[in-house]
C-alpha cells in the first residue's frame, strides 16, 4: 500500500516537516524533525532504486489525473539514482549540522534554518523526481529560495552580498529555463517530459525548438555553475554556514547536472540534437577550461573553504566532460562522479567545518600545524582530498576511470591527457593544504586545539569511509550508474 | 507593418526580456538590479500567456457549442510563475535591507571596495 505512494512520499515528508520545524521554532526540536524526516527520504530513496531495478520506470499519477494531462511522478534509475545520493548525503549531515550550526548560527535563528535546509532538500528532490517541465521550474525555485536564506545566515557579512548576487544568478537562470520550457509548450503543448520526447523529434527544425534547447542550457549551465557561469559559485559556499556549504556543495549543482542528463537525452534525445547542433563541441570546450581555469585560481586561494569552492568548479568540468562524450562509459563516468563528487565534497565541508568550529577561522594561514593537533579531521581531509585527485583505490579514481575510458573509446587521446593533467591541478591544491597541516610548525592558537567533536567528527568521516568503500566496490555506484546511463542512450523514459 | 503588430505579444515580452537583463547587470544599485529581474520576469509572464489566447476562443467547456476554447494552462502556470517571482524581490528586498544595516551602502562598486578590506 505505502510502496505505491513513495514517490509522493519522496517530496511530501521532507515538505511537511518544514512547517513543523518553522512552527517550533526551538533548535533542537527543529534539528530532530529534520533528521527524521531527513532520514526517511533517505530510506524511501533507497526503497525507490530497488523498486525500480526489480520492476522497471515507476510511473505515479498525482491526484490520480492521468499523464500527460495530470502531473506525473516518473522514477527511472536516473533519477532514482539521483534521489539516492541527495537524500544520502543530507542523511549524513544532518548529524553533523547540530553541533555546528550552534557554534555558527543565533538560537532564535536555529529553527529556522531547519526550517530551509528541508525546503532546500524538497526542492531537489521535487526537480530529480518529477516528469513535468513546469514543475522541474517550481522545486527548483523552492531549492534556490530556501538555499539563498541559507547562505545568508553565515556570519560572515559578506555572506549577505553573496547570497544576493547568488539570487541575481540563480533568478535569471531559472527565468532562462522556464523562457525554455515555455518555449516547448508553445511547440508542443505539453508539458510533461515524456510527452515532450514523442512530440519533439518531429518538430526538431523549428527555429522556436532550438531556441527552448539553448534557453534551457544556458539556464541549467547558470544552476550548475557551468565555467564561465561559476561566479556566484565560490563566495556563496565560502560565507555559509558549514552544514549549508556541505549540503549545497554536494548536492544543488549535482540535481541541476541531472536536468541536463533530462533534456539532453530525454526530451532532445529523439531529435539526434546532440550531434547536428554544436552544444557537445561547446559543452565540451567550456568542461575542459572548467577543468583547468578554477582550479589554477583555487591554488592561490588563502580562504580554505573558496578553495575547495573553486575545486567544486573544476570538478563539474569533469561531469560536464563526460555528458559532452555522450557515450555509455562517458554518461556512466558522469553519473558515478555526480555521486562520489557529492560524498568527497560534502565529506570536505563538513570536516572544514570541524576546524572552523574549532579554530574560528578559514584563512590557510591560521591553520598551519592543525594536522598535529586535529589528526582525524586532517587526516579525513587528505584522504577526501586524495579522492579529488582521483587517486587509484579511492571513489575519485573510479569515475575518472570512466572518462578516461569514453574519451579513448572516441580516439581522443589528448583528452585523456587533459583529464590526467586536470587531476595534477587539483593535485597542488591539496598538496598546498598537505602541506600548511603538517609540515609548518603549529602557531601558539593553533597548538591549544582539541580535535573537533565527535557529533562532527564521525559523519564527516562515514564520508570519508564511504570515499574508500566506493573505491574499492561500485555495485552501488557504477552497477546502477551504467544501466542508468544505457537507458538514457536508449531515450526509455 | 502588419507582422510586427500580429505578433505585438512577443515582440514585447523581448523588449521587455532583453531590457530586464540590461537593468540588471548595468546597474550597481542592488534595488535597480531588482527592479531589473522584475521587469525580466515579467516578460516570462507574457511569453505563456500570449499563446494561451484564441481570439473568439472561450473556456474549455465539452460541449458540441462550443469548439474553439483558449487554453487555461498557461494561466495557472503564471499564477504560480508569479508567486516564485513575488517571493523572490522579497527575499532580494530584505537582503538589500540587510546588507545596508551592515555595509551602510547598496552600491556595487562600494561593496567590492568594502569586501576587499576585510
Amino acid at each position: 500500500m505505502i510502496a505505491a505512494h513513495l514517490p509522493a512520499l519522496q517530496v511530501v515528508v521532507p515538505l511537511l516537516a518544514a512547517p513543523l520545524c518553522a512552527i517550533l521554532r526551538q533548535g533542537t526540536i527543529a534539528w530532530l524533525i529534520a533528521l527524521v524526516a531527513n532520514w526517511c527520504a533517505f530510506v524511501i530513496s533507497i526503497a525507490l532504486v530497488l523498486q525500480v531495478r526489480e520492476l522497471g520506470i515507476i510511473s505515479y499519477e498525482l491526484g490520480g489525473w492521468a499523464p500527460p494531462i495530470g502531473i506525473e511522478y516518473r522514477v527511472d534509475l536516473v533519477n532514482a539514482f539521483v534521489l539516492m545520493v541527495v537524500s544520502g548525503v543530507g542523511a549524513v549531515i544532518i548529524p553533523y549540522a547540530r553541533k555546528s550550526i550552534e557554534s555558527e548560527i543565533p538560537r532564535a535563528q536555529r529553527g529556522w534554518f531547519y526550517t530551509m535546509y528541508l525546503l532546500c532538500l524538497t526542492g531537489l528532490l521535487g526537480v530529480t523526481i518529477t516528469g513535468d517541465a513546469f514543475n522541474i521550474f517550481v522545486f527548483l525555485e523552492i531549492s534556490s529560495l530556501s538555499s539563498y536564506v541559507m547562505i545568508a545566515m553565515g556570519r560572515d557579512r559578506r555572506a549577505l552580498t553573496a547570497s544576493y548576487r547568488y539570487l541575481i544568478m540563480g533568478t535569471i537562470g531559472a527565468t532562462f529555463i522556464v523562457i525554455g520550457i515555455g518555449l516547448l509548450w508553445a511547440m508542443t503543448g505539453t508539458l510533461n517530459l515524456n510527452d515532450l520526447a514523442d512530440r519533439v523529434p518531429a518538430i526538431e527544425e523549428a527555429r522556436p525548438v532550438l531556441a527552448a534547447l539553448a534557453f534551457l542550457t544556458v539556464g541549467i549551465s547558470l544552476k550548475l555553475a557551468l565555467f564561465p557561469l561559476h561566479l556566484w559559485l565560490p563566495n556563496a559556499y565560502a560565507y555559509a554556514p558549514s552544514a549549508a556549504s556541505a549540503f549545497l556543495a554536494g548536492t544543488a549543482t549535482k540535481v541541476a547536472i541531472y536536468l541536463f542528463f533530462r533534456f539532453f537525452f530525454t526530451v532532445f534525445g529523439g531529435g539526434g540534437f546532440f550531434d547536428s547542433t554544436p552544444l557537445p563541441e561547446i559543452i565540451m570546450v567550456l568542461s575542459i577550461v572548467a577543468m583547468f581555469a578554477p582550479g589554477v585560481v583555487a591554488i592561490f586561494q588563502s580562504n580554505i573553504k573558496r578553495l575547495f569552492a573553486y575545486s567544486s568548479v573544476a570538478q563539474i568540468g569533469f561531469i560536464t566532460l563526460g555528458i559532452s562524450l555522450a557515450s555509455e562509459p562517458g554518461l556512466t563516468g558522469a553519473l558515478v562522479h555526480i555521486a562520489n563528487h557529492a560524498i568527497m565534497k560534502a565529506g570536505l565541508f563538513m570536516l572544514i567545518g570541524c576546524i572552523v568550529f574549532r579554530l574560528g577561522s578559514m584563512r590557510l594561514e591560521d591553520m598551519a600545524g592543525i594536522g598535529r593537533t586535529m589528526p582525524f579531521t586532517m587526516a579525513g581531509i587528505v584522504v577526501l582530498g586524495l579522492g579529488l585527485l582521483g587517486a587509484p583505490a579511492t571513489a575519485g579514481f573510479i569515475s575518472k576511470w570512466y572518462l578516461a575510458e569514453a574519451a579513448l573509446l572516441q580516439g581522443l587521446w589528448w583528452l585523456v591527457g587533459l583529464i590526467l593533467l586536470g587531476s595534477v591541478v587539483s593535485m597542488i591544491y591539496v598538496g598546498r593544504v598537505v602541506e600548511i597541516a603538517y609540515f609548518r610548525e603549529p602557531s601558539e592558537k593553533v597548538a591549544g586545539l582539541k580535535e573537533a567533536p565527535l557529533s562532527m567528527l564521525i559523519p564527516g568521516w562515514v564520508l570519508v569511509i564511504a570515499t574508500i568503500y566506493f573505491g574499492l566496490d561500485t555495485t552501488w555506484t557504477v552497477g546502477i550508474a551504467q544501466d542508468a546511463a544505457a537507458s538514457l542512450l536508449s531515450a526509455l523514459y | 507593418m502588419s507582422t510586427i503588430l500580429a505578433d505585438l505579444n512577443y515582440w514585447v515580452t523581448v523588449f521587455l526580456l532583453v531590457g530586464g537583463l540590461y537593468i540588471v547587470v548595468a546597474h550597481g544599485n542592488m534595488i535597480k538590479k531588482l527592479v531589473g529581474l522584475s521587469i525580466f520576469q515579467t516578460s516570462v509572464y507574457l511569453l505563456f500567456i500570449s499563446p494561451g489566447k484564441i481570439l473568439g476562443g472561450t473556456a474549455p467547456i465539452l460541449d458540441d457549442k462550443y469548439t474553439l476554447y483558449s487554453n487555461p494552462l498557461p494561466h495557472v502556470l503564471i499564477l504560480t510563475a508569479i508567486v516564485v517571482g513575488v517571493a523572490t524581490i522579497a527575499l532580494g528586498l530584505a537582503l538589500v535591507v540587510r546588507i545596508h544595516e551592515s555595509y551602510g551602502t547598496i552600491e556595487d562598486d562600494d561593496l567590492t571596495d568594502l569586501e576587499s578590506d576585510t
